[in-house]
C-alpha cells in the first residue's frame, strides 16, 4: 500500500513538472497561430525557424545569438574569476575567511530584481552607456559566486602539499597554477561554468535593467516583449523544444560519464 | 669539539639565528645549525617542536621572522622555493593525481626544458633506483602507500638536488613497510652522496638512519649529536626521556666523580659540576645489573612486575629507598623477590639541572598581590618594594597546587610533558599565558590534561628584580 502511494506521488510530481514541456513540444508540430489549436501535423514551424522566415523577422534569431554569446562570455569570465577567488578565499584563515565566504553568498540570495536595479543605478552613476557589454558585466557579477561555490569543495579535497610540490620541483607560481591546480580543480570549474551558463541563459530581471535602450534583445526579453504584443510568435514553440532537448541530452551525457567514472574507481 | 665546527666549504646549509612566530606563539627560537655536504641529518622531536617549520623554512615555503638560511655560502632566505636547488619529499606524498607515474617523475625535468631523450633516460634510472620499473604507466592513485612514496622520492631525486628534504616520509606506512623503506633510504643516501635532511618524531627511525640528530623541543634545539652521543650522553632530561627508555632521577653531585641518588652514593665519570650541586641523573634500564645474591650489590630492591618483551624482560623494582626503577635484562626475576643491583660508573649520565625552582617575571600590584602568568596572585606581605615595580617571583616545584578544573585555579594550563623521577612526577605545565610552570607531584596526570594552577601566598617568594635598569 505504502509502495503504491509513493508510486502515485512520484507520477503526479513528474506529470506536473513535465506536462507543460510536453505540451509545448507537441504543439511545435502544428502550424496554428494560437497555442492550443491543433491544425494537423506539420514541420513548418521548424522550417521557418531555421530559414529565418519568421513573422517577427530577424529579431528572434538575433535574440538567440545574443543570449548564447552573453552566456558564453559571462560563464567564461566568471569561471576564471571564480576559480582564482576560490583559491584566495581557501587560503585565508579564521574570521577573514568566514567574512569573505559570507559576502560571496549574499549575491546568490539577493533577489534578481534588486541586483538588476542596483547595477542599473551603478552604470548610470558611472556614466557607462548600457548595452551588450553591461549585460555581460552584470551576468559575470551574479555568476561568479556560483563558480566559487563549485570550486571550493575541490580545493578542500585536494592534498594541500600539491601546489608546494610543484613549486619545489621548479614551477613558478603561474606554472604551478596551470599545470597542477587547474587540472585538479577542473571538475569544479566545469560544473561552475555550466551553472553560470544556464544562470545567464535564463536571466530576465538583471538583463532587462542593464541592456539599455539600444534595442538589445535576449531570448527572455524578446519573449517578454512578444507576449505583451499579443500572443507568442509560433516559432518559439520549436525553439523551446530544441533548447529542452539540448539540455536533456547534455544532462544524460554528463550523468553517463559520471557513472562510468564512478565505476572505474 | 671539532665535530661541531666543520670546515667552511664543507658546510652546505647553515641556519643562522632562525626565529619564527605564528600568531604570537614562538615556533622557532634562535635555531643555529651547520649541515655538512653529504650528511644525513635528522630533526627529531614531538609534534609542535618546530622541526617541520625548520624544514619548510629551508625549502622556502615559509619565511623566518629573523635569521638567515645560507646554502653554499649564499644567503637564500629571500629566494622563492622554485629557485632553490633542493627538493622535498612530502609526508602525504603530494603526487599529482592527474599524471601517471612517469609524468610525475618527469615533471621537474620538463619544466627545466631538458630534452626528451635525457628525460627518458633519467626517469628510467630513477624508476630503477626505487624499484618501480614496471609501473611507469600506472595511475598514481592506484598505487599503495609505499609505492606512492617511492614515486615521490624518485620525483625529487630525478632533479639531482644538492639537498633532499624529507618531511616524515614514512609516517603513513605500516611498521614492516617502514623498516624496509628505512633500509632503502639509507642505501640511496650512501649510493647518491646527496645531503639528506630528514624530519621525524620516531626516535628509533632517527637513531637508525642519521649521521647526526638534532633533537628539538619548544622551538629550540635541545641537543645535536651522533645517534650514539644522543643516546648515551643526553644533555638534559628532555632528550633522555624522548630518546629510548630511561630512569631519570633527582640527584646531588657530592664531589667530582661522586653522585648521590635514590639514597645511595655512586661513583661516576662526570666532573666539574661543583660540590653538593643538585643534578638530574639518567640511567638506561639495560644498564642496571640485577642479580639474586645480595652481597656485593650497591643497593637492593623488591621486584614489582616482570614482563616479557620479546628479547628481554622489563621489570619494575621498588628500591630500598622506595624509588621505582625500570630494568631490562635477559633473565626474568620472580615478582616479590629481593634482588641486588649494581650501576657502573660509566653508565651513570649526570646532567646539569636546567632549573631548581620556578622563576616568573612579574609586577608588584600592592603589598600582598603580584601579577604573574597573566593573573594576580596573593602573596605574603612584601615590604621594601614599591607598588608597580617589576619583580622576580620564585616558587618551589612541590609548592604548586594543580586542580582538576581550570576555573578553580587562579590561572589554568595544560600538562605539556611528564617525567617520572623514581618517586614522584615532574610535570611541565603550559599556562594560558603561554609560559611554563614546573611542578613536582605524586598525583597522576595525563599529557594534555587541563588543570587549574594555585600557589599559596607563603610559597611565593618575591624579590626586586636586580636587572640592569636604565
Amino acid at each position: 500500500m505504502k509502495k503504491i502511494i509513493s508510486q502515485i506521488y512520484i507520477w503526479i510530481l513528474l506529470i506536473l513538472l513535465y506536462s507543460p514541456l510536453v505540451f509545448i513540444a507537441v504543439f511545435s508540430f502544428t502550424e496554428a497561430k494560437t497555442l492550443g489549436n491543433w491544425t494537423g501535423f506539420s514541420m513548418n514551424l521548424y522550417r521557418s525557424l531555421f530559414t529565418g522566415n519568421v513573422s517577427g523577422g530577424a529579431t528572434l534569431m538575433d535574440a538567440c545569438r545574443n543570449t548564447i554569446l552573453i552566456a558564453l562570455a559571462a560563464a567564461a569570465v566568471s569561471t576564471l574569476l571564480g576559480t582564482v577567488s576560490a583559491i584566495g578565499i581557501f587560503n585565508l584563515k579564521g574570521r577573514r575567511k568566514q567574512t569573505i565566504q559570507f559576502l560571496n553568498n549574499i549575491p546568490m540570495l539577493n533577489p534578481d530584481i534588486i541586483t538588476g536595479v542596483s547595477l542599473f543605478l551603478l552604470f548610470v552613476f558611472l556614466h557607462i552607456s548600457q548595452g551588450f557589454l553591461t549585460v555581460v558585466l552584470a551576468h559575470i557579477t551574479f555568476c561568479t559566486p556560483y563558480v566559487v561555490l563549485n570550486v571550493m569543495p575541490k580545493l578542500s579535497q585536494m592534498n594541500p602539499n600539491i601546489y608546494e610540490a610543484a613549486l619545489d620541483l621548479g614551477a613558478t607560481p603561474m606554472q604551478a597554477f596551470w599545470k597542477v591546480l587547474v587540472p585538479q580543480l577542473r571538475p569544479g570549474m566545469l560544473s561552475g561554468f555550466i551553472l553560470a551558463f544556464t544562470m545567464s541563459l535564463d536571466d530576465f530581471a538583471v538583463t532587462f535593467f542593464t541592456r539599455g535602450t539600444v534595442g538589445l534583445e535576449t531570448l527572455s526579453t524578446y519573449i517578454y516583449a512578444d507576449a505583451r504584443k499579443g500572443g507568442l510568435t509560433p516559432e518559439l514553440r520549436p525553439l523551446m523544444t530544441i533548447i529542452f532537448l539540448v539540455v536533456l541530452v547534455s544532462l544524460l551525457f554528463i550523468n553517463l560519464r559520471n557513472n562510468r567514472a564512478a565505476q572505474k574507481s | 669539539m671539532s665535530e661541531n665546527k666543520p670546515l667552511e666549504n664543507d658546510v652546505i646549509i647553515r641556519l643562522e639565528h632562525l626565529s619564527k612566530s605564528f600568531s604570537g606563539k614562538k615556533v622557532l627560537d634562535d635555531i643555529n645549525l651547520d649541515i655538512r655536504r653529504g650528511e644525513f641529518v635528522t630533526f627529531l622531536g614531538p609534534s609542535g617542536c618546530g622541526k617541520t617549520t625548520t624544514l619548510r623554512t629551508i625549502a622556502g615555503f615559509n619565511a623566518a621572522d629573523e635569521g638567515r638560511v645560507i646554502m653554499d655560502g649564499e644567503d637564500i632566505s629571500a629566494l622563492p622555493p622554485h629557485l632553490r636547488p633542493l627538493n622535498t619529499v612530502f609526508q602525504r606524498y603530494a603526487l599529482f593525481p592527474h599524471l601517471d607515474v612517469y609524468d610525475n617523475i618527469a615533471f621537474g625535468l620538463k619544466l627545466k626544458g631538458v630534452d626528451s631523450e635525457e628525460i627518458d633516460r633519467r626517469v628510467r634510472k630513477m624508476l630503477k633506483l626505487v624499484s618501480m620499473t614496471d609501473y611507469e604507466d600506472r595511475d598514481v592513485e592506484s598505487l599503495s602507500g609505499g609505492q606512492q612514496q617511492r614515486v615521490a622520492i624518485a620525483r625529487a631525486l630525478v632533479n639531482y638536488p644538492k639537498v633532499l628534504l624529507l618531511d616524515e616520509p614514512l609516517a603513513a606506512l605500516d611498521l614492516k613497510m617502514r623498516k624496509d623503506m628505512q633500509i632503502e633510504l639509507k642505501e640511496m643516501h650512501r649510493k647518491l652522496g646527496i645531503t639528506f635532511i630528514y624530519v621525524t618524531h620516531d626516535q628509533e627511525e632517527a637513531l637508525t638512519l642519521s649521521d647526526r640528530i638534532v633533537v628539538m623541543s619548544e622551538g629550540r634545539i635541545q641537543q645535536i649529536g651522533t645517534p650514539m652521543d644522543i643516546y648515551n650522553e643526553p644533555q638534559n632530561s628532555f632528550v633522555a626521556d624522548f630518546i629510548g627508555e630511561s630512569n631519570i632521577l633527582n640527584g646531588t653531585m657530592i664531589a667530582d666523580r661522586e653522585v648521590s641518588f635514590i639514597g645511595h652514593d655512586f661513583k661516576c665519570v662526570d666532573e666539574g659540576f661543583g660540590e653538593n650541586v643538585p643534578v638530574d641523573v639518567v640511567v638506561r634500564p639495560e644498564d642496571i645489573y640485577i642479580m639474586n645474591k645480595l652481597e656485593g650489590a650497591q643497593f637492593t630492591a623488591v621486584v614489582k612486575s616482570c614482563t616479557f618483551k620479546g628479547v628481554h624482560y622489563e621489570m619494575f623494582v621498588d628500591t630500598d629507598s622506595h624509588n621505582e626503577l625500570m630494568i631490562q635484562d635477559y633473565n626474568a626475576f620472580e615478582v616479590g623477590s629481593t634482588v641486588g643491583l649494581i650501576i657502573r660508573p660509566e653508565d651513570i649520565q649526570v646532567m646539569k639541572k636546567e632549573r631548581v625552582e620556578n622563576t616568573f617575571a612579574g609586577e608588584l600590584v600592592d603589598s600582598t598581590h603580584v601579577s604573574i602568568l597573566g593573573e594576580e596572585f596573593e602573596c605574603a606581605p612584601v615590604s621594601g618594594i614599591d607598588e608597580g615595580t617589576e619583580v622576580e617571583v620564585r616558587a618551589a616545584f612541590d609548592r604548586i597546587d594543580l586542580l582538576d578544573h581550570a576555573e578553580d585555579g587562579v590561572t589554568g594550563g595544560t600538562v605539556y610533558m611528564i617525567l617520572y623521577k623514581g618517586d614522584h612526577y615532574h610535570l611541565t605545565i603550559r599556562t594560558d599565558s603561554d609560559e611554563f610552570v614546573y611542578v613536582d607531584t605524586n598525583d597522576v596526570w595525563d599529557k594534555g590534561d587541563i588543570v587549574g594552577i594555585n600557589i599559596l601566598p607563603q610559597d611565593l617568594i618575591v624579590t626586586a628584580r636586580n636587572g640592569k635598569e636604565e
